[in-house]
C-alpha cells in the first residue's frame, strides 16, 4: 500500500529523478521506466491520472514539461487497502509546491542540477514509502540548515 | 560550461594525468557536458565519465572522493549506470565529519544499497549506530534512519532496533529539544523513527516486543506529526498482515478518528478501520455515523472517496450509509470535468460487489455511458464493473449489448469487450449460459466484428461447445455455414482460426447441414487459397467428411426406397428421402426416432438426421452427387501438388476416395444397375467411410487416465513418481485445448445390453456413476430437437447513430438481475468432473496463509503483555514464537527485501517442518482440482494449519461479546462500543 517509486520524467521521456522504495535491478528499473513513460506520455489532458501497469498503479500529473509519476501497489484482491489515489495527487502537488518554494519557480534544470536537494526533499516527505511530513516549512528547514552548513 | 567541455576534451586526448585529479570536473560540469553533447555521443561520454570517476573515487582526498561519488550517484540514478561497485567508497565517506560529505554518502548508499547486492552492508552497522545515538545531530540521525528504512537487512534491523528505540520514545524528543509543550519543536525524528520501526518490524519480527509498545505510545503523542507517522505505520501493518491483533487498538484509533482534523491521518485511519470492521461487527455500527458525517461535511474529495470505499468494503449491511455513499459515487460518475472522479467512482462501485449490486444498478446509466468515455482506462473500469455484475439472468442482455457496442468501438476496446464476454460466458464450462443456440450465434456475430482479434478463443469455444453440448449442434452448423460461405471473411487473418473451427464443425456434424452442395462449394471456393495451410487442411478434411456422408446417405436412401417400394407403395426414386443409415432391417414406416429402442448405438445420429431430412426437398440425386464429385475433383486436384504436406496429404486422401469410387463400373451405369450392384462396391466403401467418421468425439477429462484401473501385475516404475509434481502442475486443463479423442459410445452401450460378467458390471456401474452426466437419454435428445425454439431472434436492432444513447436504451434492464422463465431446460453440457477447466481461486487463501510471524508477535505484544492471555492464545503465541525462531535462522541467510522476505521466511520454515509432503499437496491443490480423497486431505490439512489462527480470531469475538470475560483488553473495546 505504500509508495513504491517516485519518478520525474520530462516530456521527451528522459528520467529526471527516480526514487525507488523497493528493490529493483537496474535493468528492471530501466524497463519499467520505459514502459510507464510510454504509457503515460501518450495520454491526454482529458484522460484520468491513473494508469495500471503490471502490478502497479501509477498516479501521475503533468506540470509544464515535467511529469510527476508515483507508483503504488495495485491490489486487486483487497481494493480498500490501496493508497488513496486522490491523496497521492495531493501529495504530488505538495512535492511541486515544496520544490517551487525552495527553487523559486522550479523548472526541469533546477532539479537536474540540484538532484541531491530534490532527493532530500523527498526524504523528508517520504520514508520507506510512507508519507511522514506534509508541511512545507518542516520539509525545507533541515535542507536550508544543511545548505547553510556546507 | 566552457571549462567543463575543455577539461573533458583534454582528458580524452591526453588520458589520465595529474591534471585530472587537480582539476576535477564537478557534477555541474558533467551535467553541462552531457547536455551539450550531440545525440548518440552519450554512451561514449558516459563511459569516459565513469572511467574518470573510478579513478577519482580512489583518491585519499575526501573532497575528490565525495565529488566522484556525487557524480556516480547522479549517473546511476539518471542514466542507469551501475553504482554497486562503489558501495565501499560510500561506506568510507559515511563517518565523515563534514555534513556535506555525510549527506552525499548517505544519499549514495540509500540509492544503491540493498541487502541482496551489497555485501559490505554489515560494515555500516557501527556508523549507523553512532549516527542514531541521541548525542549526534538530528540531521545525521535522520539520514541514518532513512538509510535504515530503505536498505536494511534483517540482521541490521535486529542489531539497530535498540538504537531506534530512544528516538521513538518521547523522552528522546524532550531531551534533545526540551520543549515538550511546544509541538512544533518536538523532535523531527520521532515520526521518522516510527516509519523506520515499521520497516524493522516487517524485516525482523523478533524486534516486535521491543518496538511495538513505543509505537503504540506514539498514537497518543501530542505532536500531530508523530501521530500521523504512527497511524501510517499501523495502517501499513494492518493492511500487510492479519488485522486481528490490532483490534485492541480500535478505541485509540476511534478517538483519533473523531479528534483529528488532518485529512492524511483520517484517510489512514479509515484504511485501518476498513480492515478491522469485518472482524468486529459492532465496530461498524459505531463507525457508521462518523463516516456519514465525513461524507457530508468534508470538502476534501480524497477523504470522501476513502469514506465511500470504507463503507463499501467493510459495511455491507448498513443500507442507509451505503445509500449515501452510492449517491456520492453517482455524483462522481456524472462529473464531466474530472475524469479522475469518474474513474475512481467506477472503481469504488467495483468494491461493492455482487452482494450490493443495487448500487450499480442505480447508477447504470452513468456506468454504461462510461463505456464511451474518451479515456480508455475509464472504459476499461466500466467494462470490468459491468462484467462483475453478470448473472445467468442478465448475461444475454449484457453480452448482446457489449457485442453490439463492440461493432462501433475502437479496435482495442472492442476486443477488450469481446474478450470480457468470451471469458465470462465461457467461465466454468459455460455455467452462465442457458440458451446455447443464442450463444453460438453470438459467437458467430463476434466473428463478424471487423476488429475481432479473438479468433483463437472463439475457435476454441465453437469446437468445445460442439463437443460438449449436443443440443447446440444444429445451430452451430448453421452459424458455421454462414461464416464459411462469406468470401469476405477469408481475407482477414484474425478470422482464420474461427473459419477453421467452422470448417471442422460443419464437417464433423455434417448431418445437421441443410445444403451439402452449398457447403462443399463454400469449403472449396477459390478464395480459400488465402488460408494458411493448416486451416486449408481442415477445410479439405471437412470436404472429405461431407463427401463420405453424402454418398452413404445416398446409398441408404436408395436402399430405403427399395425396401419401402417392396413393403409399402411409396414413391420410388429420389423423391422421398427415407433412409436409415446403419441398420436397414430396423426400418419401419414410422421412422422418426422409434428404432432406437434396440439400435440406439448405431442409429443415434442418423435418426436425428432423419427428421431433418424429411422436411427437406430431395437432394441426393445422382446429379447432385456428380456435381459434388466434379467440384471436389477440380478444386482439390491441384492441391495434390501443394507444397504443404498437410494440405497435400488431405487432398490426396480425398482424390483417392474419388478415384476409387469412379473405378467401380457400377457408378457409370444407370441408377437401377447401381442399386443392384451396391453390395460389391460403392456401398461397401461408403459405409466403411461413414463408419469411420460416425464415432462421436467428446471432451476428455483431465483425470481420464487416472480412472483407468491399473491391471493386476503391472508395476508402475517407482522412480517415475517424482515426475508427478512436474506433470500435475503443468497439465492443468488439457481438455480445454482441442485435442480430440474417440469416446466409443456404442461400445459402452452394447456392453450394457450384453449383460457381461459380474465384475465388469460392477466396473461399468462405477463408470456410469462417475460419468452420469453424459449418458444422455436418447429419446429426449431426439424429440426435443424438433421443437427447439429459435433462440436467436434478431435481438434489439441497433441504429448506429448515437452510440451512448443507444447503449442506455439497450440496457434498460440489463444490469438488473431478474428471474427469467426459461421455456426449455438448459441443455446438458458435458463436464468430465468438477475440475474440468476450473481453477479454484487460491487468492483468498493466500492472504490467510500469510498470517505470519509478524502478526503473531504483535498479537502477543498487544494482548499478551497486558494480562494473562487465555490458554488458546498462549498456545498460539507459543507456536508463533516457535516459528519465529526458525524464521530468524532463515532470515540470516536470505536477504531479499521486506515483504518478500517475510513471505519467504515463512514458507521456508514451513517446508522445513515435518509435514513437508502435505504442504506440497496443499500447494498443488491451488492449481488443479485433484481427486476427492486428495482434496479431503488437503482440506483437512488447510484446516489444521489455519485452525490456530481462526481460533484466535474466534476468541476475540467471543471476548468482545461476552462482558463477563475478564481479559484485560476487552473493557477497552467495550467502552468504545457501548
Amino acid at each position: 500500500m505504500a509508495i513504491r517509486f517516485i519518478l520525474l520524467v520530462n516530456k521527451q521521456g528522459q528520467t529526471r529523478l527516480a526514487q525507488y522504495y523497493e528493490y529493483l535491478t537496474l535493468e528492471e528499473r530501466r524497463a519499467l521506466e520505459g514502459e510507464i513513460v510510454r504509457k503515460c506520455l501518450a495520454r491526454t489532458e482529458q484522460q484520468c491520472s491513473f494508469v495500471e501497469h503490471r502490478n502497479y498503479k501509477i498516479v501521475y500529473r503533468r506540470y509544464a514539461s515535467l511529469f510527476f509519476l508515483v507508483g503504488v501497489d495495485n491490489d486487486e484482491v483487497c481494493p480498500s487497502v490501496l493508497l488513496n489515489e486522490l491523496a497521492i495527487l495531493e501529495f504530488i502537488h505538495l512535492v511541486v509546491e515544496t520544490m517551487d518554494r525552495h527553487f523559486r519557480n522550479v523548472c526541469e534544470l533546477d532539479i537536474m542540477f540540484h538532484l541531491e536537494t530534490a532527493h532530500f526533499m523527498l526524504e523528508e516527505m517520504v520514508m520507506n514509502g510512507c508519507i511522514v511530513e506534509t508541511s512545507k516549512t518542516n520539509i525545507l528547514t533541515p535542507i536550508q540548515l544543511m545548505d547553510k552548513a556546507s | 560550461m566552457a571549462g567543463g567541455s575543455s577539461s573533458s576534451s583534454s582528458s580524452s586526448s591526453t588520458g589520465p594525468s595529474l591534471v585530472d585529479s587537480l582539476f576535477q570536473r564537478s557534477l555541474d560540469d558533467l551535467i553541462k557536458s552531457l547536455r551539450s553533447q550531440p545525440v548518440g555521443a552519450e554512451p561514449a561520454l558516459l563511459s569516459r565519465a565513469l572511467a574518470e570517476i573510478r579513478r577519482e573515487i580512489r583518491s585519499p582526498d575526501p573532497d575528490t572522493k565525495a565529488v566522484a561519488l556525487q557524480k556516480l550517484t547522479y549517473l546511476s540514478s539518471i542514466h542507469g549506470l551501475d553504482a554497486s561497485w562503489a558501495a565501499f567508497h560510500a561506506l568510507e565517506l559515511l563517518p565523515s565529519p563534514s555534513p556535506l560529505h555525510k549527506r552525499l554518502a548517505y544519499l549514495a548508499a540509500s540509492l544503491s544499497f540493498h541487502p541482496s547486492t551489497t555485501d559490505v552492508l554489515p560494515l555500516a552497522t557501527h556508523q549507523l549506530r553512532k549516527d542514531l545515538s541521541p548525542s549526534s545531530p538530528p540531521n545525521f540521525s535522520s539520514l541514518a534512519l532513512h538509510l535504515l528504512s530503505l536498505s536494511a537487512s534483517p540482521d541490521l534491523a535486529r542489531h539497530l532496533a535498540p538504537d531506534i528505540l530512544p528516538l521513538l520514545s518521547p523522552r528522546a524528543s524532550s531531551t534533545t529539544t526540551n520543549t515538550k509543550n511546544n509541538n512544533n519543536n518536538s523532535s523531527p525524528l520521532r515520526p521518522k523513527a516510527a516509519v523506520a520501526t515499521l520497516h524493522a518490524l516487517s524485516l525482523c519480527p523478533d524486534v516486535v516486543p521491543l518496538l511495538v509498545k513505543p509505537l503504540v505510545d506514539c498514537l497518543s503523542s501530542p505532536d500531530p506529526r508523530v501521530v500521523s507517522a504512527a497511524v501510517g505505520a499501523f495502517a501499513e501493518l494492518v493492511s500487510a498482515t492479519d488485522p486481528s491483533p490490532y483490534l485492541p487498538l480500535a478505541p485509540e484509533f476511534y478517538r483519533l478518528l473523531t479528534d483529528s482534523r488532518n485529512n492524511w491521518v483520517l484517510i489512514k485511519l479509515l484504511k485501518i478501520f476498513a480492515r478491522l470492521a469485518p472482524l468486529e461487527p459492532r465496530l461498524a455500527a459505531r463507525l457508521v455515523d462518523p463516516l456519514c458525517d465525513l461524507i457530508r461535511r468534508s470538502s476534501a474529495q480524497s477523504l470522501v472517496l476513502e469514506c465511500v470505499r470504507t463503507l463499501f468494503s467493510g459495511f455491507p449491511d448498513h443500507d442507509r450509509a451505503l445509500r449515501l455513499a452510492v449517491d456520492k459515487v453517482k455524483e462522481f460518475l456524472t462529473n464531466d470535468d474530472d475524469p479522475n472522479l469518474r474513474y475512481l467512482g467506477l472503481r469504488a462501485l467495483t468494491i461493492l460487489g455482487p452482494r450490493n449490486s443495487w448500487g450499480v444498478v442505480e447508477s447504470r446509466d452513468s456506468v454504461i455511458q462510461s463505456l464511451a468515455d474518451p479515456d480508455p482506462n475509464i472504459r476499461h473500469e466500466a467494462l470490468r464493473l459491468i462484467m462483475g455484475m453478470v448473472f445467468d439472468t442478465n448475461v444475454v442482455e449484457i453480452s448482446v449489448m457489449l457485442v453490439n457496442y463492440a461493432m462501433k468501438s475502437d479496435p482495442v476496446f472492442a476486443n477488450e469487450m469481446l474478450d470480457a464476454v468470451l471469458t465470462t460466458c465461457g467461465r466454468n464450462v459455460y455455467e452462465l449460459i442457458v440458451d446455447f443456440d443464442w450463444y453460438v450465434s453470438l459467437l458467430g456475430e463476434m466473428a463478424r466484428n471487423p476488429h475481432c482479434a479473438k479468433g483463437e478463443e472463439i475457435e476454441r469455444q465453437l469446437v468445445d461447445i460442439g463437443l460438449r453440448v449436443r443440443d447446440a449442434r444444429p445451430e452451430l452448423v448453421r452459424v458455421a455455414r454462414d461464416l464459411l460461405i462469406d468470401p469476405a471473411l477469408l481475407g482477414n487473418p484474425f478470422l482464420w482460426r474461427i473459419l477453421s473451427a467452422a470448417a471442422w464443425v460443419s464437417g464433423e456434424y455434417v448431418e445437421f447441414s441443410t445444403n451439402w452442395l452449398e457447403l462443399v462449394e463454400a469449403l472449396l471456393q477459390p478464395r480459400t487459397s488465402l488460408l494458411p495451410p493448416l486451416v486449408r487442411a481442415v477445410y479439405i478434411q471437412a470436404v472429405f467428411k461431407v463427401l463420405a456422408f453424402c454418398f452413404s446417405s445416398y446409398i441408404d436412401q436408395l436402399e430405403a426406397s427399395q425396401v419401402s417400394s417392396l413393403g409399402h407403395s411409396t414413391t420410388v426414386g429420389g423423391s422421398t428421402i427415407e433412409c436409415n443409415a446403419a441398420s436397414a432391417n430396423c426400418l419401419s414406416d414410422d421412422i422418426t426416432g422409434t428404432e432406437s429402442a434396440d439400435g440406439f448405438a448405431t442409429a443415434d445420429k442418423p435418426a436425428s438426421l432423419l427428421s431433418l431430412l424429411e422436411k427437406k426437398d430431395p437432394f441426393f440425386t445422382r446429379e447432385s452427387l456428380k456435381r459434388i464429385l466434379y467440384l471436389i475433383e477440380t478444386a482439390v486436384g491441384p492441391l495434390s501438388e501443394n507444397d504443404d504436406v498437410e494440405v497435400q496429404e488431405r487432398a490426396r486422401n480425398v482424390l483417392g476416395l474419388i478415384h476409387m469410387l469412379q473405378e467401380i463400373p457400377a457408378w457409370k451405369t444407370e441408377e437401377e444397375g447401381f442399386k443392384k450392384d451396391k453390395d460389391n462396391g460403392v456401398g461397401k466403401i461408403m459405409n466403411l467411410m461413414q463408419a469411420m467418421f460416425s464415432e462421436e468425439i467428446g471432451p476428455v477429462s483431465v483425470n481420464a487416465q487416472k480412472r483407468v484401473p491399473v491391471p493386476e501385475g503391472l508395476v508402475l516404475e517407482e522412480n517415475l513418481s517424482d515426475l508427478a509434481m512436474i506433470l500435475t502442475e503443468g497439465d492443468i486443463a488439457p481438455s480445454m485445448s482441442i485435442s480430440f479423442t474417440l469416446r466409443s459410445h456404442q461400445h459402452m452401450e452394447t456392453k450394457d445390453e450384453a449383460a457381461p460378467s459380474v465384475q465388469s458390471t460392477y466396473l461399468l456401474a462405477e463408470h456410469r456413476k462417475r460419468h452420469g452426466l453424459y449418458y444422455l437419454p436418447a429419446e429426449k435428445d431426439e424429440t426435443e430437437l424438433n421443437d427447439f425454439p429459435r433462440a436467436y431472434d434478431p435481438l434489439l436492432p441497433v441504429s448506429h447513430s448515437d452510440a451512448t444513447e443507444d447503449l442506455v436504451k439497450l440496457t434498460e434492464q440489463s444490469l438488473i438481475p431478474r428471474k427469467v422463465k426459461h421455456t426449455k431446460p438448459r441443455p446438458i453440457v458435458l463436464k468430465m468432473d468438477e475440475g474440468d477447466g476450473v481453477l479454484p481461486s487460491a487468492l483468498t487463501t493466500v492472504k490467510e496463509s500469510k498470517d505470519d510471524m509478524l502478526s503473531g508477535a504483535i498479537h502477543e505484544v498487544l494482548l499478551g503483555n497486558e494480562g494473562k492471555p487465555s490458554s488458546s492464545q498462549k498456545g498460539s503465541s507459543n507456536k508463533s514464537s516457535g516459528r519465529r525462531m526458525k524464521g530468524v535462522s532463515d532470515n540470516s541467510e536470505s536477504v531479499p527485501q521486506s515483504k518478500e522476505n517475510l513471505d519467504l521466511g515463512d514458507r521456508e520454515n514451513r517446508s522445513s517442518s515435518s509435514r513437508r509432503s502435505q504442504h506440497r499437496s496443499h500447494g498443488k491443490g491451488r492449481h488443479r482440482s485433484s481427486q476427492n480423497n486428495e482434496e479431503k486431505e488437503e482440506k483437512s490439512h488447510r484446516n489444521s494449519t489455519r485452525s490456530g489462527h481462526h481460533h484466535e480470531r474466534h476468541e476475540h469475538r467471543q471476548r468482545g461479546e461476552t462482558p463477563l470475560n475478564a481479559v484485560p483488553q476487552a473493557p477497552a473495546i467495550q467502552d468504545l462500543l457501548l
